[in-house]
C-alpha cells in the first residue's frame, strides 16, 4: 500500500502533454494547483474549484475530467493532457482553428476546458447532433459568448471532419 | 490548495483496503471518483484525518451478472456504464438516470457504489436503487454481507454502514419482459440537484392489471422514500388509480425548504411528475415514447 503522511511530499511521475514529468506535490495539493503551480501549465485555468464552472477540464487517460476534483497523487502513473497538446498558436488544431472562425471566445477563460471536452467528445461523436452538443457544453461555463458560436464551432468541425474522409 | 491536510493511503488489493479501514476507525472517508466528495473537502465542509483511495482496485473495476443482477463494482464510473450498451440495455433505467447526473465530465470520474455511499436524499442513483429494489455487497475485516436498498439508506447523507465497511458492489435487478421503467426529475438547469425526481417500474399482466408497481421519491424527504403500492396489485391502473398515487406520492414526501424552492412547490413537483409518469404508463404500450 502507497501511504502519503500529510506533511510528506509525495513523488508523482506522469505523462504531461507527452512528455514524462516527476514531480513532488503534498497529498492534498489538487491536480489543477499541481499543473498550474508546480508544472508551470497556466492554460489549466481555475474558476470555481468545486467541480461546476469546467475551466480547469483537462484529459486523464483520454477522459475530459474536472482538475480540481483530482488530487495531485492520483494522476501518478497516468497520461495528463492539457488544451497545450491539441495544436499550437502556428498550427491551431482543427477544433482550435473552428472556434477561430466562429469566434466562440471572447476573454478565453473558459476555453481551454471547453476544448479539452470537444476533442474527447468529437472523436467518441463523429456525426453529433446539436442537442448532444449543448448536453456536452452544460458542463462549462461561459459568461462572453452565450454558447451559440461555440455550439457552432463543434458542429462545423464535426462537418469539416467528415468532409476530409474519403 | 484547498483542502485541509489528510493522510493518503492507496491500496493495492480489496484486503489492505479493508486492513487499512479497520485500523483507521471513523476518521477516514472512501475516495473514489470523487466528484461529491472532494467538492466537500476543498469547501473544507469535510476534513476527514485520512483519504483512503480506492481507484486502484482493479478487483472492483468490473461489470458482471449474477442471479438476475448486473453487478457493478466499485470503481466503475458513470460514464463507463453510459458508454455500454449491454449495461444500458440490461438495466434501461440506467439509460434514464444517467445522463441526468451532473455533467458527462463528472460522469467520466463519478462512481456507481460513490454516490450510493453519498447518499444524497436528490441523487439519483440511489433513487434508481431504490426503485428496483436493489442492493448492496459491503465487505470488512469482518466478513461481507448483502445490503437492501430499502435499509441501506439511513438519512442525510448517511447510510447504514459501519465506518469499517466498504461497499464493493451494487446489484441492479436485470430488466424483465414485461415490465417498464422510467426515471424523471425536475431541475432548474440540466446538472443540477433535482428539485424533485420520480422513478417507478410497472408491470401489467395480460388483462392490463397491476402485477408489479414500484414508486419511488428523490428529493423528497432524508433518503429515497418508496410510495405504498401494494394495494394496487390486481387492479386496473386507471386515471383514478393514477391520482390516488400522486396524491399518496403528495401527501407522503417531506421535502425540505431552501433558497432553490419551498417544500410546497417540491411537494407539487412530485405529485406532477408521479402523475405524468404513470398516466403514460396507463397507456397502451405502443402508443409510450420511451
Amino acid at each position: 500500500m502507497i501511504t502519503h503522511k500529510a506533511a510528506e511530499r509525495a513523488a508523482i511521475s506522469l505523462t504531461l502533454d507527452g512528455v514524462h514529468v516527476k514531480e513532488e506535490a503534498p497529498a492534498r495539493m489538487l491536480l489543477s494547483d499541481f499543473l498550474r503551480q508546480t508544472c508551470g501549465k497556466t492554460e489549466v485555468h481555475v474558476g470555481c474549484e468545486h467541480g461546476v464552472c469546467g475551466a480547469c477540464t483537462v484529459r486523464v487517460d483520454g477522459r475530459p475530467v474536472r482538475s480540481c476534483l483530482m488530487f495531485a497523487v492520483q494522476a501518478d502513473g497516468h497520461n495528463v493532457d492539457t488544451v497545450a497538446s491539441l495544436g499550437s498558436r502556428d498550427e491551431l488544431s482543427p477544433l482550435q482553428r473552428s472556434f477561430h472562425e466562429h469566434h466562440a471566445l471572447q476573454c478565453g477563460f473558459c476555453t481551454p476546458g471547453i476544448l479539452n471536452s470537444a476533442q474527447v467528445f468529437l472523436e467518441e461523436h463523429p456525426d453529433p447532433s446539436e442537442r448532444e452538443v449543448v448536453e456536452m457544453l452544460c458542463g462549462h461555463l461561459c459568461r462572453c459568448t452565450g454558447y451559440r458560436a461555440i455550439v457552432d464551432a463543434v458542429l462545423d468541425c464535426a462537418r469539416a471532419g467528415k468532409d476530409e474522409t474519403p | 490548495m484547498k483542502p485541509a491536510r489528510f493522510d493518503y493511503y492507496l491500496p493495492a488489493t480489496l484486503d489492505e483496503a479493508l486492513d487499512a479501514l479497520h485500523e483507521l476507525g471513523d476518521d477516514v472517508k472512501v475516495l473514489a471518483g470523487g466528484q461529491s466528495l472532494v467538492p466537500m473537502l476543498n469547501m473544507r465542509l469535510a476534513q476527514p484525518a485520512a483519504l483512503l483511495d480506492i481507484n486502484a482496485l482493479r478487483e472492483l473495476d468490473t461489470i458482471t451478472r449474477e442471479n438476475g443482477a448486473l453487478r457493478v463494482g466499485a470503481t466503475v464510473r458513470q460514464g463507463t456504464l453510459e458508454r455500454s450498451p449491454e449495461a444500458l440495455s440490461e438495466v434501461p433505467l440506467l439509460a434514464q438516470a444517467l445522463p441526468l447526473i451532473g455533467h458527462w465530465q463528472t460522469r467520466n470520474r463519478g462512481t456507481l457504489c460513490g454516490s450510493l455511499a453519498h447518499a444524497d436524499p436528490s441523487a439519483e442513483l440511489p433513487l434508481l436503487l431504490t426503485v428496483l429494489g436493489g442492493s448492496v455487497e459491503v465487505r470488512s475485516t469482518r466478513g461481507s454481507r448483502t445490503v437492501a436498498a430499502g435499509d441501506l439508506f439511513a438519512s442525510y447523507f448517511t447510510t447504514a454502514l459501519e465506518p469499517d465497511e466498504l461497499i464493493v458492489t451494487a446489484n441492479l435487478p436485470l430488466a424483465r419482459p414485461r415490465r417498464r421503467y422510467a426515471f424523471q426529475e425536475f431541475a432548474q438547469r440540466h446538472g443540477d440537484f433535482a428539485l424533485a425526481a420520480v422513478a417507478c417500474a410497472v408491470e401489467l399482466d395480460e388483462s392490463g392489471r397491476i402485477s408489479h408497481l414500484a414508486l419511488a421519491l428523490g428529493g423528497a424527504g432524508e433518503m429515497p422514500l418508496l410510495v405504498e403500492t401494494a394495494d394496487m396489485l390486481g387492479t386496473e391502473l386507471t386515471a383514478a388509480a393514477v391520482a390516488t398515487l400522486a396524491e399518496r406520492a403528495w401527501a407522503g414526501c417531506d421535502p425540505p425548504n431552501d433558497h432553490h424552492a419551498s417544500a410546497a412547490f417540491r411537494r407539487q413537483l412530485v405529485r406532477t411528475l408521479t402523475s405524468r409518469m404513470l398516466t403514460a404508463f396507463a397507456q397502451p404500450q405502443e402508443q409510450l415514447v420511451r
